[in-house]
């Protein structure tokens, strides 16, 4: 549940689809092809031949998760810096050229990955492959253009962490359940690091990862592959490979086991509590032998994967102890994974009572286990999600880009979407029973603080307190 | 979408194609109007069914009625629990959504199209959309969870500034009321409420049914029909009051957040506004067009004061807002903001340059694949024509007249339209002046 940062403020559709992009939506592979080229870039083009539309996708194999400390954010600043020009198009020139061109660009930066994105016409493939394959290369970082990107990030650090009370919740609880792994670093990096950091830091980032064998290149439109891999060559061909660590020469840096429950306090400007609960789980790593990760994503698609899903049932409709409570587990990951659980207490009800509430749901589910007819109602929607997914060419290259970036294959969508389908009420117990055990447990809380310096104009009529 | 129904139109920038859609248009026995498009490339089908129910209807007393409402007729409907409905659309991988603004409530479906799953899901929208329940212990619950929702809400710097500028720019209009309501009239909004709202607006003769995909002509005009023929049949419409200039002000409202919301705003443009392709066309090179706008190149390209700043048009019946937004760390707000004012000052002083103009429509028009590249897209575009009666050849005639716009058009539109010195502003979140 870790959000991606992007270059800017993507519409509501591109956040809604880039968020909870799960198992639960695969796609179909009748019509996908993938190449290789002499320098190592991977190509997968998807054919979808409903529009006259293309989108085109780079992914590089570095995110927040091969940072260090003191540089974390670096990823996501070089994001931002690769709009900054080359010698051949200068600063601006990159975004000007594809909006002239009717197309739609941004990027976006997550913990495995940073990749960005043009969408256009169809004809406009290769002004998106010239420029993007440019900057792979070409890349011009300025120490005057750097420290004024580096404010923006600040300030987009600002808006979406430093004054979003349940940002702040999310970002320390993640810094805590993990004490070693580097997804305890925020994608958008600590604030006393971005105030540090320099073009140099920058600059280091981009030329150790940004190389083609480092790199995936997703088509996915109304394109011939073979003609999509001939104009791939054209303008990715010539830039040679560099001696970049491959997925399984990074460093493992497992996280030691933990020992106990951890538990923590935020106190932010706020007016409802609030609780969030982070379980160590694990991720997919071999998508045909796996179960485990499967039963996980069915263990939250039965708590909460749905309007009539358990939690909302129970703690909401029923017991009336939350205004919302959720289940949240992402297995696609390079590194380990994270089983969450959270709620908002109804007027009356503490954090105390929703900790107690998504408990006993679990304790329930570990002693009587999930009913066949739940189970199928998740597995529906996976099969109807896996439909509706192919409504979206932008979808569909997500979602062949994060499987690639991790290390897995856009080839393992058939196999995943397989066994979910064959997972049973057992496992789901058994997953529920191994891992959201009390010794993988973090539980953060919000403790909201009165805004003391509100201005009696912003105080609405009819409020109470 | 649908390949083979494209066609060309030879417009400004002719190496494009572009494309037009197939829409059909009927009047169900229900007197419902029907707008549909049939395309078998997906085993998808998504309907919207459209009312004049936003937030329009609401009064001050009745603030958040309408929301509510729409909130409701799936949790309850046609002798059906909540559980057993939600139950039932889970079941076949159906999904429910909503979209409500001032002037508008519709509920859609989204399901798969093999007869099973669509006759299910079908069934039970039709007993949501046309015999919801109002239970009364669902009311009580979900009145408390909206109004713990406002009181998060109002912690909060973008929605305290987004509520006060509303406030501002509409005063005593309709569309200055908050589409969630105030905390004292969602307290007090009753079971007959509802059902009274429910009746009057919800009605066969307002309704607006879109219909996108999977489905045969005659298997959506059945479908219209079964969603709205228990409807009323009257055709209410609805008037609503015209906007007149805000009184100019700037507000400013303390917050211990590290950023200030800077928000402005003047009364924009109508549905069918005579001045809408130039303030479209010139608000992109405002402050609408991504990364390349005046707007972004000043604040955030040479400046670095800001993550987000952005001009929009909200297009309603009546003149919807035309609406500025930054957040920038509170030291530097009042620089963020006068740099905001000049830039949309120049502006509207002197226009767009040539070149501006030039790229701005390649940019919207050469996009213009973009937009209907998905079911869910063109549905969403059914709804608008059909809610605002705009001509079957809306999208067609939306690039030609792009193309048309001029410079003079574009700085006497908003010469005329948007007076920057009687601008509402809000500012939440103020420098700290105790020296800290």
């Amino acid at each position: 549940m870790t959000y991606p940062c992007f270059r800017f403020l993507p519409t509501c559709l591109w956040a809604a689809l880039v968020i909870p992009i799960s198992l639960f939506s695969s796609a179909a592979l009748a019509s996908t092809h993938e190449f290789t080229l002499g320098n190592g870039l991977r190509l997968i083009v998807k054919e979808d031949h409903r529009s006259p539309v293309v989108i085109s996708q780079i992914w590089y194999k570095a995110g927040s998760i091969d940072e260090v400390n003191g540089r974390t954010g670096v990823a996501h600043v070089l994001e931002h810096m690769m709009f900054k020009g080359t010698k051949k198009v200068p600063g601006g020139e990159f975004s000007r050229l594809i909006a002239a061109a009717g197309g739609r660009e941004n990027a976006f930066t997550g913990q495995d990955y940073t990749a960005y994105f043009q969408q256009l016409h169809k004809s406009r493939l290769p002004l998106a492959m010239e420029l993007e394959s440019d900057r792979m290369r070409n890349l011009v970082l300025t120490e005057e253009e750097f420290s004024k990107e580096i404010k923006v990030v600040m300030e987009e650090r600002r808006l979406r962490t430093d004054d979003q009370a349940r940002a702040l919740v999310h970002e320390t609880l993640m810094a805590t359940s993990y004490q070693s792994h580097p997804y305890r670093h925020p994608v958008i990096g600590w604030m006393n690091d971005l105030q540090n950091m320099t073009v140099e830091d920058a600059r280091q980032w981009y030329e150790r990862w940004y190389a083609p064998n480092n790199a995936v290149l997703v088509v996915v439109g109304d394109v011939d592959p073979r003609q999509t891999f001939n104009l791939a060559r054209k303008y990715y061909g010539q830039i040679k490979a560099k001696p970049v660590l491959s997925l399984d020469q990074r460093k493992p840096q497992i996280e030691p086991k933990q020992l106990g429950v951890k538990r923590l306090t935020v106190k932010a400007p706020a007016q409802l509590p609030y609780v969030a609960m982070a379980y160590h789980a694990l991720s997919l790593s071999k998508p045909e032998t796996d179960w485990e990760p499967y039963a996980l994503e069915m263990l939250a698609g039965v708590l909460d994967g749905n309007e009539s899903a358990r939690l909302n049932k129970v703690l909401v409709r029923e017991q009336r102890i939350a205004s919302t409570a959720g289940a949240s587990y992402d297995s696609t990951a390079r590194g380990p994974a994270v089983f969450y659980l959270d709620g908002t207490p109804s007027e009356g009800k503490t954090v105390v009572d929703v900790e107690a509430a998504l408990r006993a749901e679990i304790e329930k589910l570990v002693r009587d286990g999930v009913t066949e007819e739940e189970l199928a109602r998740v597995k529906a929607q996976v099969v109807a999600g896996h439909v509706f997914q192919l409504d979206s060419m932008f979808f569909q290259a997500m979602q062949i880009g994060q499987l690639e970036s991790i290390g897995l294959s856009y080839r393992d969508v058939d196999t995943i979407l397989r066994k979910l389908q064959a997972v049973t009420a057992e496992q789901v117990r058994e997953v529920a029973k191994k891992y959201l055990k009390d010794d993988n447990l973090t539980v953060a809380v919000l403790d909201p603080q009165p805004l003391e310096q509100k201005a009696p104009a912003a105080v609405p009529a009819g409020l109470r307190h | 979408m649908l390949r083979h129904l494209f066609f060309l139109l030879l417009g400004f920038y002719s190496q494009w194609a572009y494309a037009t859609l197939p829409i059909q248009h009927w009047q169900a026995d229900s007197g419902a109007r029907v707008y549909f498009i049939e395309s078998r490339d997906l085993p998808i089908l998504d309907v919207s069914v459209d009312f004049s129910a936003g937030s329009s209807t609401d009064t001050p007393d009745k603030s958040g009625r309408a929301a509510m409402a729409l909130h409701l007729v799936n949790l309850g409907a046609g002798g059906l629990t909540e559980d057993q409905l939600t139950k039932g659309f889970a079941d076949v991988g159906a999904q429910l959504g909503a979209h409500f603004d001032q002037d508008r409530a519709g509920i859609t479906l989204r399901t798969l199209s093999s007869a099973r799953e669509r006759g299910r899901a079908l069934e039970l929208f039709g007993k949501v959309i046309q015999h919801p329940d109002f239970p009364e212990y669902v009311l009580g619950r979900e009145k408390a969870r909206v109004i713990a929702g406002l009181k998060e809400a109002d912690t909060k710097p973008g929605n305290i500034a987004d509520r006060s500028l509303m406030k501002m720019l509409y005063g005593t209009h309709p569309y200055g009321l908050r589409g969630s309501g105030e905390i004292e009239s969602v307290s007090k909004l009753t079971r007959q409420d509802m059902i009274d709202f429910h009746r009057f607006r919800y009605t066969a003769g307002d309704a607006v049914v879109s219909i996108m995909g999977d489905v045969s002509r005659d298997e959506a005009a059945a479908i219209a029909e079964s969603l709205t023929r228990d409807l009323p049949r009257e055709r209410r419409g609805q008037s609503i009051p015209e906007v007149t200039p805000p009184a100019v002000g700037t507000q400013r409202i303390a917050h211990p957040a590290t950023q200030s919301h800077i928000q402005l705003a003047y009364p924009g443009i109508r549905r069918d506004d005579p001045d809408y392709f130039p303030l479209i066309v010139g608000n992109h090179i405002l402050g609408g067009g991504g990364f390349t706008s005046r707007l972004m190149e000043e604040i955030r390209q040479k400046h670095g004061l800001a993550y987000s700043v952005h001009s929009s048009f909200t297009p309603l019946k009546e003149e919807g807002p035309f609406e500025i937004a930054l957040q920038t760390q509170k030291e530097q707000s009042e620089e963020a903001l006068s740099i905001t004012r000049k830039v949309l000052a120049d502006f509207i002083a002197g226009g767009p340059t040539e070149k501006e103009l030039i790229e701005a429509k390649k940019n919207i028009i050469g996009s213009f694949p973009l937009r209907i590249d998905s079911n869910k897209k063109i549905l969403g575009y059914l709804a608008m024509i059909g809610f605002y009666d705009l001509p079957l050849t809306y999208l067609n005639d939306y690039v030609k007249a792009v193309s048309k716009v001029t410079i003079p058009q574009v700085t006497q539109a908003f010469q005329r339209r948007i007076n920057p010195s009687g601008m509402v502003t809000v500012v939440v979140g103020l420098p700290d002046t105790s020296g800290k």
